[in-house]
């Protein structure tokens, strides 16, 4: 049959020449957790090879994404269509600088959380398959880095969902199935609303392929319901990334789980619901973010302000960082409100920023948990004198989350704020400002109580090495002071990547060739 | 046609939206089970309801004639259905087992990762 028709020009369906070599790397940060995980489930029982098998696709995969960001930093964004079909109608998988530095970030905080799991995770949580989640929600993250199709988009969301409920009730305590139905049901609704608002665009524009989308979406916008869809977006987009009002489902969950995950979740998950907002908004409906700034910005300001409100109040450790999560989201949603590439630029480099800090900021309170048995405020104290080294990763952290130098914090605020008095909106920058110090009250006060408190009863809980802890804390805190004392090389990254959004021709490009601009 | 199926997916989302404002666990989950199937719906008809002929290449013919259906959401819709459909199946088991351990499928009862009454922080020292 296929010889009959031999006629049949194929160049009109299909990309006929095969993929070069070497842009195959656009698929490694996806490919790798994905057969890392499918073989771990396979060897579930197994439970010796877990770790080192996680930890070695984790490695592979951030080489991967090191040659990948390389690579788009060099030559512009990177496209490879499944299937050879021509897009639109191929699924793409396009990655730039905004998502191939974000994927980055965030699989170096896996890496280190594999790292930690190694005293956190025992033979039980293995053999429930900890690393096999950790794995496929990995392959979910990274492919909703690089995916350039918003369909698929919604599928890695999914992906990376499911995988992230089996981390969260991993041990079926009675506390981790209150927090994750809570989690499983909110999240599943702004995923769902996600999935509403790419069916109302689809009706709208007959596209799903994102450089599409940017190319039909000035044409069209003003005959089609753009702001509408446009709030839907930021709906389900601001319930993934917690945004004021609709965060309530991460200070109900983000506590109970093993630290491993906790600091996976708290690092790398609500900025996905950042990165979509920076990717729908910054590069698919700018001037649909215009529409809705205003909005953004209100909301950006009291997420910043009522997040850090209820780490104020908190007893528990995990609890207050779940809420300095929240405020995080926050400043970064300012940045995305100013709509400028500065605001772009603060909000990514801010992004890179959050992911390492929040990360290492559960990992220390893991280690903390580990030495004094607590997580509660009202006991946990006396560090400083039984064991300094915590307090010093302590101190260089709440410095990092504060916004102070020498760590990673100060430079992305200074951005932020300067791109907020240029763009018009000094009130912003105020806001930035005052959820900064009101970081620092909260964290100065779990050092004075945690660390400089003299130990209010002698503990009685058997003390874990911290060896781990602390070589897990060093890998992070080695990018947190790198980022405070020479931030050149991560603002240029981050500004390229906000270029990117905005001058999107360098993508479409990479998607259709064919088009002149 | 389209009239109708838009009117179907109005009262889907309002049915779906409406138990999911309950605070018993199991109309909830019947109401994201609704609401998945009104978004199902909404793909389906965003992709333009024809009666014509069925999206199928004709054996001496390149590409599909003018009129036919269009098959991408029927595509779209069998993903949608499979992840909807694996998230309601854990969401049942997780909210049973939820009422196994906690006794209870009313949300405001649900206070074990969140305590009520937990007091402020201590102040100082």
């Amino acid at each position: 049959m296929a010889i009959e028709h031999s006629s049949v020009d194929l160049s009109d369906a299909m990309i006929l020449e095969p993929t070069a070599l070497a842009d195959w790397i656009i698929t490694a940060p996806v490919i790798i957790p994905l057969i890392a995980g499918a073989l771990l489930l396979m060897i579930r029982h197994e439970t010796r090879f877990h770790a080192g098998i996680a930890i070695g696709a984790l490695l592979l995969a951030l080489l991967g994404h090191i040659g990948l960001l390389a690579r788009v930093l060099e030559t512009g964004p990177l496209t490879m269509t499944m299937g050879r079909w021509l897009p639109p109608f191929g699924i793409s998988f396009t990655a730039d600088v905004l998502g191939a530095s974000m994927g980055l970030a965030a699989t170096l905080s896996a890496l280190v959380c594999a790292l930690y799991s190694l005293t956190d995770i025992g033979a039980r949580g293995r053999r429930y398959g900890f690393y096999g989640f950790l794995m496929l929600m990995m392959a979910g993250v990274n492919g909703a880095f690089i995916t350039g199709d918003i369909f698929n988009l919604y599928v890695w969301f999914e992906v990376f969902l499911i995988s992230s409920f089996g981390l969260l009730v991993l041990g079926s305590e009675r506390r981790q199935l209150d927090g994750a139905t809570k989690y499983a049901i909110l999240n599943l609704l702004g995923t769902t609303l996600f999935l509403t608002a790419t069916a109302l665009l689809y009706g709208a524009l007959g596209t799903l392929n994102m450089a599409d989308i940017a190319r039909v979406m000035p044409e069209v916008q003003d005959s089609i319901p753009a702001g509408t869809l446009a709030t839907l977006f930021f709906f389900a987009f601001a319930m993934k990334a917690a945004a004021f009002p609709v965060n309530f489902w991460l200070p109900a969950s983000y506590h109970t789980p093993r630290i491993a995950a906790a600091a996976l979740f708290g690092g790398v998950l609500t900025k996905i619901g950042v990165y979509a907002l920076l990717r729908t908004f910054g590069m698919l409906m700018p001037d649909q973010l215009t529409l809705l700034s205003t909005l953004i910005a209100w909301v950006a300001a009291a997420t910043m302000i009522i997040g850090v409100m209820g780490a104020l109040a908190q007893t528990d450790l995990r609890r207050i960082l779940g809420f300095v999560v929240i405020s995080g989201v926050g400043t970064m949603m300012a940045g995305l409100a100013l709509g400028s590439v500065e605001g772009f630029s603060g909000a990514i480099f801010y992004a890179f920023h959050s992911i390492l800090v929040m990360t290492a900021l559960y990992l220390l309170a893991g280690v903390m948990n580990g030495l004094a048995g607590t997580y509660s405020l009202r006991t946990l104290s006396g560090l400083y004198t039984s064991h300094p080294l915590v307090a010093a990763f302590a101190f260089l952290l709440f410095l990092a989350v504060s916004g102070l130098p020498p760590a990673s914090g100060l430079w992305p605020k200074v951005m932020l704020i300067r791109a907020s008095i240029d763009g018009g909106a000094p009130w912003l920058a105020f806001a930035i400002l005052l959820s900064s110090l009101l970081t620092m009250l909260a964290l100065g006060r779990v050092f004075l109580l945690a660390v400089w408190r003299p130990a209010v009863e002698p503990s009685t809980a058997m003390v874990v090495s911290p060896g781990i802890g602390y070589a897990a804390l060093l890998v992070l805190a080695v990018p947190i002071v790198w980022m405070g004392v020479y931030p050149e090389p991560f603002a240029n990254v981050a500004t390229k990547a906000a270029a990117g959004l905005t001058d999107t021709s360098a993508y479409i490009r990479s998607v259709f060739p064919e088009v002149v601009q | 046609m389209d009239l109708i199926f838009t009117l179907t997916v109005a009262v889907f989302f309002t049915v779906g939206f409406y138990l999911m404002l309950s605070r018993h666990n199991i109309r909830i989950l019947i109401g994201i089970a609704i609401f998945g199937n009104a978004v199902n719906l909404t793909i389906f008809t965003a992709g333009r309801i024809t009666r014509l002929a069925p999206p199928i290449i004709p054996i001496d013919a390149d590409a599909l004639a003018a009129g036919t259906a269009n098959p991408l959401p029927q595509a779209l819709i069998l993903t949608a259905i499979v992840i909807s459909f694996s998230f309601f199946a854990f969401l049942l088991v997780l909210a049973f087992r939820t009422y196994q351990e906690l006794g209870t499928d009313d949300t405001d009862d649900m206070r074990v990762a969140e305590p009520k009454n937990e007091g402020l922080p201590p102040l100082g020292y």
